[in-house]
């Protein structure tokens, strides 16, 4: 029972990191009906660009720690929004596959110039917070978990009171419901689709420096395997669903670590994409997505 | 005859004839000159998903690897039991060839047809991550396999690849291609091309075009893969990761999305540039992302399109 509740435990503080990349890729998907490839290589640059910063400031510091957070988090929501700016605005209104042959070439554009940057070999993750472990009846609980779960929560109770309570969440909101409508009433679209690619490397951001404070090696690649395991995550829940994302995370993650910890370690990254093609067979629109019809 | 049938004759000939010619070219250049053949066929077979049906595939480099294993095994392991003590002569290893490479091929279209058929249901953005998956995935399984040398690599396999059965091939993939395309039936993938709804409205079972032209890609990617073994004589799975699928689709997307002239010479570009690049080799995939980027904001149909604009966005 006690191993049960300790997977159980690992695995949602896996999947929360999954539910917060998930969250950028099914905003996105909202407003810009794309999947940004690139997204997972901002979960990477989040990480490096805490390694940097973790390096100039004292370690196992909560004060230090949440500065190396938000100061990845301003980092990426700047980069997601030069992203946005130079390589897919201007494809605004061409073919689909224009779009997402310009995102692949962005990820890999971050990829290799980060292994030329950072260099190809893997780097120890500085420990940012203060680090202890907790005994409760059997479990064995370390701080770093409670603090994934606790910034992830935190930052999705954040997301959810700008998606539903700010004059912009609104705007986002118009615009992911129907772009053209949003603009009549007065809504700047490229305004919001700026903001909504900052607010989703923000959590990016976030989900590379958790990512890194529990697995501490990163090197330029770290970000391809979450990103895809995000990716089903959002699909999961419903691809443009925002709750839908963070549960698909949460599913996804329990889910792997009950596997890597069954006597079915080696088909751990398998799972993900078994899960994904039964999904996609059986409820393509996910958990909490409508199904809709295309019309012409 | 009808003039593509000529015109295979024709080049399966020139290559044969090119190939008896092969101990006095430079051996330097006949090593490129097959790497661009099996570029070509990599190419004009991804071209028929990626560019005449209009689909995304991100995996080419992995039904080249399930080829690149399964014709190398046949040759491995069964080549000795059938060719016997003595070697078995030119046409005994011709056939031995000839029927690894047909192995080969067949086990990469039924990898296709696996993936293919779940994935296929879906549209541009998802097939494309489900084939980067699936193309890790049989990458990550041939890692582990350890009769087929695992994540150091196979190796053993005779060269039997030449100047001939690589342009063979490659005369043969450009026919077949061009064939299927220009046919009745090959109107179907140009239409689930231009306008997926619209075909379906009209009757055309989509799922299904798009699922034959990528089995038959993967085909084709497979052939490729046995040419490839038996050229380079080591494989390591990692020659076949995501960076190999990349510069295939590079390949498509500079020539120009089902243009199959442009296609073609864009494989022949792309492998002759990092030969005369060599120094800066480091670069290479970098190059490749930006000109991606910038191909897609400057010149979508891609660089070597200047008439047809069937297709064309």
């Amino acid at each position: 029972m006690s191993e049960f509740l300790q997977q159980l435990l690992n695995g949602i503080s896996l999947g929360a990191i999954y539910a917060l990349i998930a969250l950028g890729y099914t905003m996105v998907y909202g407003v810009l009906r794309f999947i940004n490839f690139a997204h997972s290589d901002v979960f990477m640059v989040g990480a490096f660009v805490g390694y940097y910063l973790g390096r100039l400031l004292p370690e196992h510091t909560v004060l230090g720690g949440i500065t190396v957070l938000v100061g990845a988090m301003i980092a990426c929501a700047l980069l997601g929004m030069t992203i946005e700016r130079l390589a897919y605005r201007p494809l605004r209104g061409a073919p689909t596959l224009n779009v997402l042959i310009t995102a692949i070439g962005v990820s890999l554009l971050l990829e290799y110039t980060g292994q030329l940057v950072f260099g190809a070999t893997p780097r120890t993750f500085p420990a940012i917070f203060p680090v202890a472990q907790f005994e409760v009846g059997g479990l064995v609980i370390s701080s770093n978990q409670l603090m994934v779960i606790g910034v992830s929560l935190v930052l999705m109770v954040v997301l959810q009171l700008i998606v539903f309570r700010t004059r912009i969440g609104t705007a986002m909101r118009a615009v992911s419901l129907n772009p053209n409508a949003a603009r009549l009433v007065g809504v700047n679209n490229d305004v919001v689709i700026s903001f909504t690619f900052g607010l989703g490397s923000a959590l990016a951001a976030a989900g590379g420096i958790l990512y890194a404070i529990n697995y501490p090696s990163i090197d330029p690649l770290m970000g391809v395997m979450p990103g895809l395991k995000a990716f089903v995550a959002a699909i999961l829940g419903g691809i443009g669903n925002i709750p839908g994302a963070a549960l698909g995370g949460l599913l996804l993650g329990t889910v792997e670590t009950f596997v890597s910890g069954s006597q079915f370690s080696t088909y751990k990254d398998a799972i993900a994409f078994g899960i994904l093609i039964i999904i996609l067979l059986f409820r393509p629109a996910g958990l909490l997505g409508k199904f809709t019809v295309e019309k012409v | 005859m009808p003039r593509p049938h000529l015109a295979l004759l024709l080049a399966l000939a020139a290559s044969v004839g090119i190939s008896t010619l092969s101990d006095r070219i430079d051996a330097y250049v006949l090593d490129v000159a097959m790497g661009v053949g099996i570029n070509i066929i990599l190419a004009v077979s991804l071209n028929l998903v990626n560019g005449h049906t209009g689909q995304f595939s991100l995996g080419h480099a992995g039904f080249m690897a399930v080829g690149a294993y399964l014709s190398s095994a046949v040759t491995v392991f069964l080549g000795p039991r059938l060719l016997g003590a003595e070697g078995g002569g030119p046409w005994g290893q011709g056939g031995l060839f000839a029927g690894a490479l047909i192995i080969g091929g067949l086990c990469a279209a039924f990898a296709g047809l696996l993936i293919g058929l779940p994935s296929l249901r879906l549209k541009g953005d998802y097939l494309a991550l489900v084939t980067l998956g699936f193309g890790e995935i049989i990458r990550v399984v041939f890692q582990n396999v350890e009769t087929l040398g695992g994540a150091l690599g196979f190796i053993g396999m005779p060269a039997y690849t030449t100047f001939a059965w690589t342009y063979g091939c490659v005369a043969l993939t450009i026919f077949t291609v061009g064939c299927l395309v220009n046919s009745t039936y090959g109107r179907g993938f140009l239409a689930t091309h231009d306008d997926e709804i619209a075909a379906e409205a009209v009757g055309l079972d989509t799922t299904r075009y798009k699922i034959v032209a990528f089995v038959i890609g993967a085909f084709f990617a497979g052939i490729a893969g046995g040419l490839f073994s038996h050229f380079k004589l080591a494989i390591d799975p990692r020659g076949f990761d995501f960076a190999r699928s990349i510069e295939i689709v590079v390949m498509v997307i500079l020539g120009g999305m089902g243009n199959t002239l442009g296609v073609i010479l864009a494989a022949v570009l792309l492998t002759l540039l990092p030969e005369v690049l060599r120094p800066i080799a480091e670069y290479r995939m970098i190059i490749y992302s930006l000109l991606l980027i910038v191909l897609m904001l400057v010149r979508p149909q891609g660089l070597f399109r200047f008439t047809r604009t069937k297709g064309q966005p």
